[in-house]
């Protein structure tokens, strides 16, 4: 039996990673059991754990601390694979500029930004925020989510804030939208991702069914 | 590498089934929202999106079935649309696996229930549904207003007004639909999407008029639009969304390839 734990920390649409992830378990013929909870008891028992978020960073960090969310994922990220998407990405970092200014989880180094009010592309040409839709994502390091997809995928975003980092060497993947912005962070145990895999058919499924059967090294 | 303009089948659904015609040759039900859904999804499509136009309440409980269906088995984002009147409808399509609601004559009625919804679920996920019709007389400038229920009821609201106030209030895309051109297949209304697009920073979903490849592309180019929605050149297989990409590539439109 493969458990997978998604998070719920109340704060918007868990359904559509955890029914990703049924399916992808399904295709792989795997026995797999997704729970999507709060409780630190069975995110402990699980052998994998989903860390997602949407929404604005100042409600999603006040419910994780509410709901002592951090410590949960702090415990996690010690013994297993963990997948933080979107939000839970940029909660794993260590501030926010959203809502003038959220201190967040600071499990990772680096800032969440706003694309700014003028973003422009190469040319000059006006850029859109939020940053919506299928943007390509460049691998930047060789990782065992990465396997059989394609360099230069297409993955689902929707946000108006990115995590920039000072450690490159935490920066596996790689968008471009104004300017070189991160995409997936990976670290040990640890990947995260700006877009949302459960979103982005062949390649996000691809992603999530290497994140069942990652045995969390590199 | 840059963002890919979306182009976005719309199913019309009436209790649960796919209304306006689907004429797919080789599907098993074409009335069958989740099989029409799956189809779009494989050929490449960007996104779905699902407009409820049931009447009644029991037609809505099916919907929230439906789109649990659709979740399922499709992994590309889904906007659902149609009756979506209170926080508690928006919880309950997002339950059922929608990504994004999109909201019109509530919006209207109502425009602080825009910034509740996006207060309380974020603006990812409310999509402002608006329904334009030109108002201005040939030789005038350009003016359009803001119709309800289906084009039917006239607010006197000025469409590009409305559209930034509602972004001011949180919505994170705009669904355009112009009123002259809807099933007309004349293409685009692109002097109102061209203004819309930019007087707003969120994206802009052109909707209405769709008869020809080339109408996608004037509305990415000429509208200015983020992306395209259709439904009759795609149900009645006029054109796959295969074959729409490849044409937009062409003329130097990003798209995403599948």
């Amino acid at each position: 039996m493969n458990k997978i734990a998604v998070i719920d920390y109340g704060m918007g649409n868990l359904h559509s990673v955890a029914k990703a992830v049924e399916y992808v378990g399904r295709e792989l013929s795997e026995d797999i059991d997704v729970v999507v909870t709060a409780d630190a008891a069975k995110i402990a028992a699980a052998d994998r754990v989903i860390f997602p978020g949407v929404g604005a960073i100042r409600d999603c960090m006040a419910e994780i601390n509410r709901l002592n969310v951090g410590q949960i994922v702090a415990d996690a990220m010690k013994s297993k694979p963990v997948l933080a998407i979107c939000v839970g990405m940029q909660a794993l970092m260590t501030r926010s500029e959203e809502n003038d200014g959220v201190d967040c989880l600071d499990f990772m180094p680096g800032d969440v930004r706003y694309f700014g009010s003028d973003l422009r592309d190469e040319s000059g040409g006006r850029l859109k925020v939020p940053h919506m839709g299928w943007n390509q994502v460049k691998q930047t390091g060789s990782h065992p989510l990465w396997r059989d997809v394609p360099d230069n995928s297409r993955f689902y975003f929707v946000h108006s804030y990115y995590v920039q980092t000072e450690n490159q060497e935490l920066v596996t993947g790689v968008t471009n939208y104004g300017a070189e912005i991160v995409a997936a962070l990976a670290d040990d145990n640890i990947f995260a991702t700006q877009f949302h895999p459960e979103k982005s058919q062949t390649a996000g499924l691809t992603l999530l069914r290497n994140f069942l059967q990652w045995d969390g090294t590199t | 590498m840059a963002l890919a303009k979306r182009i976005i089948p719309c199913l019309d659904c009436d209790h649960g089934r796919v209304v306006k015609g689907v004429k797919f040759v080789d599907i098993r039900d074409a009335g069958d929202p989740v099989e029409v859904a799956k189809r779009y999804c494989d050929a490449g499509a960007d996104e779905i999106t699902f407009l409820d136009i049931s009447a009644s309440h029991e037609g809505r409980a099916t919907t929230i079935h439906t789109v649990q269906a659709i979740a399922g088995q499709v992994f590309i984002p889904l906007t659902v649309g149609g009756g979506i009147r209170s926080l508690e409808d928006i919880r309950s399509m997002l339950n059922a696996g929608a990504d994004k609601v999109a909201i019109n004559t509530a919006a209207v009625e109502n425009p602080e229930f825009v910034r509740a919804a996006a207060q309380r679920f974020g603006s990812q996920c409310i999509v402002v549904s608006v329904d334009a019709k030109q108002v201005s007389a040939q030789g005038e400038p350009l003016k359009w207003e803001i119709f309800t229920h289906g084009g039917r009821n006239p607010t006197s609201l000025d469409a590009i007004e409305w559209i930034a106030r509602m972004v001011a209030y949180g919505a994170g895309e705009i669904l355009l639909t112009s009123m002259d051109r809807d099933g007309t297949k004349t293409g685009f209304d692109l002097a109102l999407n061209k203004t819309a697009s930019n007087a707003v920073q969120v994206p802009i979903i052109a909707s209405g008029g769709v008869g020809t490849l080339q109408h996608l592309v004037d509305g990415i180019l000429e509208g200015e639009a983020d992306a395209v929605l259709a439904a009759s050149i795609f149900h009645f297989q006029e054109f796959t969304i295969g074959q729409a990409k490849t044409y937009m590539a062409e003329r130097g439109i990003e798209v995403r390839v599948t």
